[in-house]
Formats: C-alpha cells, sequence, structure tokens
C-alpha cells in the first residue's frame, strides 16, 4: 500500500506492506536507525518513538496504523544539522549527568523522556521512574538517567 | 583533567542516534543469516539433508564439511566445535547456517533443514558429572579442579574437636544462572575485501569485547588470517561478548565465504537467550573453624561444584577466581578451598562480570552471617573482626598493602546514615500501597575484587598500546574496546594529562585488527588500570621520543613548535610487571593479582509480607577506586553492577526445560530490573591510589556485583528472620522461607 505519514517533521510516501512493523520501516526502508531493536515484543523500549506525541513500541505498531500521523524518532530530537545541532534539553542532559553508556537504549529512552518533559516539564524522580519504566537499561541502574530527565529542564522551566 | 567528569567521547553520537551499531549497517547486496540448531541435549548427527520440497535456490547452506581450516573455536581449549558434527552435546548447539536474500527466507529455511539425530543420555545434575557417563570432556567430564591450601585447615578442624571456646559452623548456599542481557543481541557482519596486496580476504564488523579472540578463533577456522576485525558500537557486554562473539563471527565468514556474498547474522532476543552463555551455576559448601566469644574464622574449608555446561569456554579462570575469592574480604590463617568445574549437557557457560566472585562472595557473606546467627553476634561485629588489616596473608599467601577494607566499611556506614529518600519502595506505584504487609530492612556485605588477569596473566600477555602524534594531535590505538565503559574517554584524559595538552586533541582509533596492537581481552576489570597504565608509558615514550627529535624536553606545543618534520612519531609500549609479583600456578601460591579493589554495599529494602516480593528503596556502596579517572564513569560503572546483582539476587531467575533449554527466554518472564524496581543509589568513590595503575587507578568493572546479592539476603533476614541461602530469591522462595521461620 501507499502511505503517506510524517517523520521528523518531513512528509513521507512509501509503498509498504501494510502488517511491516513500523520499527522496520523506519530503520530499513527511511533508513532512520537510531530507533534500536532490543526484543523485538515491546519489552525494552530501545524501538521507541512519538506517534502524535506519544511514546509507543515501534516493533509492536503495523505501519498502517501511522497512516497520516506524526512519528518522532531520536534523530528528531535536536534540530540543526550535524555538528551545528541544537540538543534537545534532554539529550544534553543525558551527556552532562553520563545516562548513556553502551547506549543502545538511550534513543528510546530520550523519546520516552521527551514525551514526560513535554506535559511534565519538572518531574519528580518517581514520576521519571514511572514514565520510563517500559525501558530496559542494563549498563547504568538507572541512577543516571533519573538524574538526567528529572534535571533536564532545570529551574527555569519552559 | 584526571578526575574530572568530562562527557564521553562517543556521547554525541549516542544521544543523536547516530552511533553505528552493527544491525545498523546494510551492506549492498547482504544476505541474512540464520542458524539451525540441535533440539536435543546430547544426540548423534546421523544425517543432515535438505528439504526438497522448499525452494533453497537462494539460499546458502553451511555446513560443517563446508569448513576449510579446523573445526574448532579456539580459546582455552580446543573442545567446542564451529559447527557440530557427528554429535551435538547441548540444546541450541548450531549445526547448520543459512543465508538467504531476506531474513524471512532464511528464517524459513532453517526449518527446512532436515537434521536426523538420534538421542545419546544427557547429564544435567552437576553432582553426577565427575567421573560419570555419558563421557563429555576429558577422561572424567572435570574442566578445571583447583584446591588451594593455606596454613594447616586439617589441625585446625582437628584441634577444634572438643574445644569449648570453638565451634564449626556449616553451611550450603547455591547460585542459578544468570543471563547478561545486553540490550544489543549478539551480531556480525562479514563482508568481502581485497587487502592491501590485492589479495581476497574478509571484514568481520560486529558487536564484540576481544577483536583479537575473534582473529585467534577465525584464523583457526579458515586456516588463514586474511581479514580483519572490526567492534561496531557494541550494546552491552557485561562478559557475554567476551568469547561467544567469536562463534557469530565464524558463522558469519562461513556463510559469506560460500555465498560470496556480504553477510549480516543478528541474533534474535529469544535465540541470544537460549543459546548464549551465562554465569555459571555454583553449589558450595562452606565448613568453619570459628571463635565462639567473637566469630573470628579460624580455619575454613571450602568446597565449590560449578557447572560449566557443554564445552570449556573460560571456565577454568571462572574456577580460578572463584577458588582465590572464597574467604571473602577476611583474613584466616588455615584455609583450603576448592573447586570443581564439571561438564553436563546445557549450553555452555561462560563470562560474566565478576567471573566466579559474585558466586563464591555470596556464599562467604552468607556464611557469615550464619556464623553471627549460631552464635548470637551482630554481623556487623563478625565483619568487624575478620575485615582484612594491613599486612594479612591472602590464602594465596600474598601479603595486603594499603587495604581499603575498613574504609569502605566505614564510608558506607556514614553515607547510609542519611535519611531515605521518598517514594522508592512501597511508596512507589505498585509497590504495595496502604494495604501491604510491609516488613523494612537493612543489609550490609563487603567484597573484595582482584584486579586483572590472575598470576602471571598479564606478564604472559604483554598487552600492547601504539600512541601516534598525527599532526599537532594524537591518537591511541589499542584493541580495548568501548562497550559502555569509556575507555573512548579515559584513554584520552591519560594521555592529554601525561602530556599537558587538552583532551580534545586525543582521539581513539577505532578497534581494527588492521589498524591496532593486542592490548589483551577487554576484561577482567583490567582496561584502565593494566592497559591505561600501558597507554601512560607510551605518552613518557612518546615524549621522550619528540624530545630526543627536537633536542629538548619541555612544553609539548613548544617541542612541536621546533619539530621540522611533520611525520607521524609512532610508539608502542606494552605490559611489563615490576618483576616483584611472584605467582605459582601449580601450587596457587604467591600474588595472585597486583592489587585488589574493596568495597560496601548496604542496601534497604522492604518485604511484602503477603507476595514475598522485595521492594528496594535505596543502595549505597563506598568502594576503593585507585582513582577515579572519570567520576562520572566509574560511579556509572558501579550503579549499573550493583544493579545487576540486584536483579541476580530477586528477579532473574533462568528456568530451564528437560533438555536444559532456557524456558522463560523472553523479556517478559525473564525479569531485569526497570527504574522503578531499581532503588536510588549513593555512590562513594573512595581513593587509594595503585603504584601500578595510571595515576594510581584500579579496575572497577566487576566489583559493583560482587555482593550486593549478599546485602539483600541480610536484608530480608533482618527485616523478616527469613533465611535464604539460594539465589535468586524469587518471591515464591521468599514465602516458603519466611514459613520455615521458627
Ligand atoms: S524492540 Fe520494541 S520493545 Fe524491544
Ligand atoms: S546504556 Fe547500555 S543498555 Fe542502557
Amino acid at each position: 500500500m501507499i502511505l503517506r505519514f510524517q517523520v521528523n517533521a518531513t512528509d513521507v510516501e512509501l509503498d509498504v506492506l501494510p502488517m511491516a512493523r513500523l520499527l522496520d520501516v523506519l530503520r530499513e526502508d527511511l533508513r532512520l536507525t537510531g530507533s534500536k531493536e532490543g526484543c523485538g515484543e515491546g519489552e525494552c523500549g530501545a524501538c521507541t518513538v512519538l506517534i502524535d506525541g506519544r511514546a509507543v513500541n515501534s516493533c509492536l505498531v503495523p505501519v498502517f496504523q501511522v497512516a497520516g500521523a506524526k512519528v518522532e524518532t531520536v534523530e528528531g530530537l535536536a534540530s540543526g544539522l550535524h555538528g551545528h545541532e541544537r540538543l534537545h534539553p534532554v539529550q544534553a542532559a543525558f551527556l552532562e549527568h553520563g545516562a548513556a553508556q553502551c547506549g543502545i537504549c538511550t534513543p528510546g529512552f530520550l523519546v520516552a523522556a521527551a514525551e514526560l518533559l513535554a506535559h511534565t516539564p519538572h518531574p519528580t524522580r518517581l514520576e521519571v521512574r514511572e514514565a520510563l519504566a517500559g525501558n530496559l537499561c542494563r549498563c547504568t541502574g538507572y541512577q543516571k538517567i533519573v538524574d538526567a530527565v528529572a534535571n533536564a529542564l532545570g529551574r527555569q522551566g519552559s | 583533567m584526571i578526575g574530572e567528569g568530562l562527557v564521553r567521547a562517543d556521547g554525541q553520537a549516542k544521544v543523536t542516534g547516530r552511533a553505528v551499531y552493527v544491525d545498523d549497517v546494510r551492506p549492498e547486496g547482504c544476505l541474512y543469516a540464520a542458524t539451525v540448531r540441535s533440539p536435543f541435549a546430547h544426540a548423534r548427527i546421523t544425517g543432515i539433508r535438505l528439504d526438497p520440497d522448499f525452494d533453497f535456490s537462494d539460499v546458502t547452506v553451511v555446513t560443517a564439511a563446508d569448513i576449510p581450516g579446523e573445526n574448532v573455536v579456539a580459546l582455552m581449549t580446543d573442545d567446542q566445535p564451529a559447527l557440530a558434527d557427528k554429535v551435538v552435546r547441548h540444546v541450541m548447539e548450531p549445526v547448520a547456517l543459512v543465508a538467504a536474500p531476506t531474513r524471512e527466507k532464511a528464517l524459513a529455511a532453517v526449518s527446512h533443514i532436515l537434521v536426523d539425530y538420534e538421542p545419546l543420555p544427557a547429564l544435567f545434575d552437576p553432582e553426577r558429572s565427575r567421573g560419570h557417563e555419558p563421557s563429555l570432556f576429558g577422561s572424567d567430564n572435570v574442566y578445571s579442579h583447583i584446591t588451594l591450601v593455606h596454613g594447616d585447615p586439617d589441625g585446625a578442624f582437628a584441634s577444634a574437636e572438643g574445644n569449648a571456646d570453638v565451634r564449626i559452623i556449616e553451611g550450603t548456599y547455591r547460585v542459578g544462572l544468570q543471563e547478561q542481557l545486553y540490550i544489543e543481541p549478539q551480531g556480525m557482519i562479514a563482508t568481502h575485501r581485497v587487502d592491501a596486496e590485492g589479495a581476497p580476504g574478509l571484514t568481520l564488523f560486529g558487536s564484540m569485547q576481544c577483536p583479537f579472540y575473534v582473529v585467534k578463533a577465525l584464523s583457526r577456522v579458515l586456516g588463514h588470517k586474511r581479514f580483519n576485525v572490526v567492534q561496531a558500537v557494541t550494546g552491552g557486554g557485561f562478559g557475554g561478548k567476551e568469547e561467544y562473539p567469536s562463534l557469530v563471527a565464524i558463522h558469519a565468514a562461513l556463510l559469506a565465504l560460500k555465498s560470496g556474498k556480504s553477510v549480516k547474522l543478528i541474533y534474535r532476543r529469544d535465540e541470544d537467550l537460549r543459546a548464549t552463555t551465562k554465569r555459571h551455576p555454583c553449589r558450595l559448601r562452606y565448613r568453619t573453624v570459628v571463635e565462639v566469644r567473637t566469630g573470628r574464622l579460624l580455619a575454613f574449608d571450602g568446597h565449590m561444584l560449578f557447572d560449566g555446561g557443554a564445552y570449556n569456554t573460560l571456565s577454568p579462570v571462572v574456577n580460578s577466581r572463584g577458588v582465590i575469592h572464597a574467604v571473602g574480604p577476611y583474613r584466616c590463617e588455615n584455609v583450603r578451598s576448592e573447586a570443581l568445574m564439571v561438564a553436563t549437557n546445557t549450553p555452555p557457560n561462560g563470562a560474566f562480570r565478576g567471573f566466579g566472585a559474585p558466586q563464591v562472595q555470596f556464599a562467604a557473606e552468607r556464611h557469615l552471617d550464619r556464623i553471627a546467627r549460631e552464635l548470637g553476634l551482630d554481623p556487623l561485629d563478625v565483619r568487624r573482626v575478620n575485615l582484612y588489616r594491613d599486612g594479612d596473608l591472602t590464602p594465596t599467601g600474598q601479603t595486603l598493602k594499603d587495604i581499603g577494607a575498613k574504609i569502605v566499611l566505614e564510608a558506607a556506614l556514614e553515607r547510609a546514615q542519611r535519611p531515605l529518600p521518598p517514594g522508592n519502595g512501597s511508596g512507589r506505584p505498585g509497590g504495595g500501597g496502604q494495604a501491604a504487609r510491609l516488613a523494612a530492612g537493612r543489609g550490609l556485605a563487603l567484597a573484595w575484587h582482584g584486579c586483572g588477569f590472575t598470576g602471571n596473566g598479564e606478564a604472559n600477555l604483554q598487552g600492547k598500546a601504539d600512541l601516534a602524534l598525527e599532526g599537532r594531535d594524537l591518537r591511541v590505538y589499542t584493541s580495548s574496546t568501548d562497550i559502555g565503559q569509556g575507555t573512548e574517554t579515559i584513554f584520552p584524559q591519560i594521555v592529554a594529562a601525561a602530556l599537558g595538552i587538552g583532551v580534545g586533541r586525543v582521539s581513539v582509533a577505532p578497534p581494527d585488527t588492521d589498524l591496532v596492537p593486542d592490548s589483551g581481552p577487554t576484561v577482567a576489570s583490567r582496561t584502565a588500570m593494566v592497559v591505561g597504565g600501558v597507554v601512560l608509558k607510551a605518552a613518557q615514550a612518546l615524549r621522550a621520543a619528540l624530545a630526543s627529535e627536537v633536542g629538548f624536553d619541555g612544553d609539548f606545543d613548544a617541542m612541536l613548535d621546533a619539530r621540522t618534520s611533520d611525520a607521524v612519531l609512532r610508539v608502542r609500549e606494552q605490559y611489563a610487571d615490576d618483576g616483584t609479583l611472584v605467582w605459582d600456578p601449580k601450587t596457587y601460591r604467591g600474588d595472585a593479582y597486583p592489587t585488589f579493589g574493596w568495597s560496601c554495599v548496604i542496601v534497604d529494602l522492604e518485604v511484602d509480607l503477603d507476595t514475598g516480593e522485595v521492594l528496594y528503596r535505596r543502595l549505597v556502596q563506598a568502594t576503593d577506586v585507585g582513582r577515579a579517572l572519570n567520576p562520572v564513569l566509574a560511579s556509572g560503572q558501579l550503579e549499573g553492577g550493583a544493579l545487576q546483582a540486584l536483579g541476580y539476587a530477586t528477579s532473574e531467575e533462568v528456568v530451564l526445560d528437560e533438555r536444559g533449554c532456557m524456558r522463560n527466554d523472553r523479556l517478559t518472564n525473564y525479569i531485569i530490573p526497570t527504574a522503578l524496581d531499581a532503588p536510588e543509589m549513593e555512590t562513594v568513590l573512595i581513593e587509594i591510589p595503585f603504584a601500578g595503575g595510571p595515576f594510581g587507578a584500579k579496575g572497577i568493572g566487576e566489583i559493583p556485583h560482587d555482593v550486593p546479592h549478599a546485602a539483600v539476603a541480610q536484608a530480608i533476614e533482618r527485616a523478616t528472620g527469613a533465611v535464604l541461602d539460594r539465589l535468586p530469591m524469587m518471591p515464591e522462595r521468599v514465602m516458603a522461607a519466611l514459613e520455615r521461620r521458627r
């Protein structure tokens, strides 16, 4: 089927199998490989993307469901071009706090955190833990991830 | 520079999604591979046929018959075949390989490779392995048997009889399998290349810890070395990508050779869980003679039985570390420590962070708790009376210096006085809530961990590192891989500090075996301490070479200004110990490690008395890191390791079916902690410099996984009186232990 949707604020039109996984369409057809596959069954969150602002596991989404929708991936979080990009505050906070180690879980956490911060700019640590409970990280023990997200927007807010 | 929490060098790429992991690469025209695996634990292969009703026209099939060199995964011994030939010795053992233009076709082809098996009797019980049938390894199914004797344990036990001042206390402890669960599954890509001399060859690109292990293993299978191995950005390893990627690389290479195309081999999660190595399960029997009044250890007799699985892998080294660490960080003048590593028909076990130490130190800590319980003493007092002090001898007869044991204990106790954070444990959503009956408790445990390889390991290995002056910038060449721990950040910090230049001028070459020397494997908490030390030496050698070129030794940039040539200046250094370490691998006497790290962990938790669930509130750890080269990265290692240990403690259970196959092969039923399960962590870095490490640094990669699980067991006991001597402490085991309380 011919499918139209938006990815990171760019319109795309693709000929895809309706039941293809959104994750595969992003990674294989659009070569947006920032979203990762850790399990393929909705448990690890490494494939998290935003669909119309809501965080979902793209490994569980048949692509026909995003017809007409706005999809955002980790590649869309920063603005500007490679090398001169302005990081999203949560990306900057991940760097500052050392919240990425091996980094395979990082795109999913960033996207899930971006969703949280969009409606809760100053979350408590518990709210952060709750919002990120669908994402697994094996490297960090989550301490620095929670630090980064809870403090991403600082005191001034946004 | 040293001691600064610099942002990791690969951070920008990782937070923008640009970092390139193996599955992110798709070579032109690449085929997708899949593995045909044994459904039996032990069987004879009587035939391999292709289903005539399946279209194999675009499928490449590889069996053992296609191997050009030796059919072996070369590591310590040559017992493991690259592809099973005639016999399979464990379920999920690779028997054949397929590659096809799509993943779907490859997966479909797997079920149309018809393998005929004749099942053989299988061995699952490690207690019935040594000297029993079926014969799986050597003459007696024993991979390794080590007995270490210190002082006169027999005499001490004999004289304990009838002595009212002492008592013999015995206990048995068990720990199960644990999966590394790197979030990125195993994966490798093989592509064809033409080398500098015009000869055809291969490039292996993938997720791994040890590129030169792959070189060693693959060259035996291919019968030549016309290939290079390049590490992709690697999504976690924890030991699980130490030796296993050699097998994955061999498989990708064989398919690439036969098909003439590029081949990508990525494991599915369930396949990775069922097929790959795990932490060795262990049964430990400890007997001790203790002073009744104080709990002082007078003699120790420990027997450990490890299950190595169907092939040897690195099991003897795990056994060795187990034997040496068995008593924990406690003084004992009469020790017998004996460990047996045996074969069974289960998938091979292998490297996992801690490498034997988390198993034995669980038993050591639980045994001290038992001593306290039986003698009516405070567990903390029993630890204080036994803790190592400067000048004490270890069970191998090594004299300890600059010991951090007491310092980490006091630092952790002090930090644990801070109020508990709100909202964790039962305060979290789904965490029991108002109605739950909860018991709160605190547990403490202490660890020691020998840094680097055991005994003469480093001296024999002679790990190398190059440093090159390229223009006005420097580049570090090592085969040490960054698997998340921060090597790419630490090495530039070391070089920049040594040369007095900005860290931004030092980069790290990609681990490509064409470009880098063999620095030894990325294992054993050795990268920062040992290879980092060689990098520091290389920086000093480079300075000396530059000084002799320009005729003076001074400010680095001034020397660069004085250069008349812009030729690349490249130096190579290698590890050499100072000759003071003496080790006898036959008797296990001498200096087992260049130095030890020390750690104290205090866990606060709540036990749900109705469900047996354990809810974590806070984990404090104080750890001697020698010198924190980068405190952010260092504490990140400690926090991540500690949470893996909490998973080991209460949620991570590998359930094997009757064929020895992991039944809970998904992330829905093999449960690692989430952000909600994890406690708040407080990490205290203690710096007792080690003269042999760069700027005093010690290895820290493994020690955080050594004892948090023991602290959890103590906390549960203090909260509820339930005694658990077996890992993992799943809710049903906690409930059973609650029922057993007197
Ligand atoms: S890959 Fe989608 S949740 Fe794990
Ligand atoms: S940083 Fe490695 S899994 Fe999260």
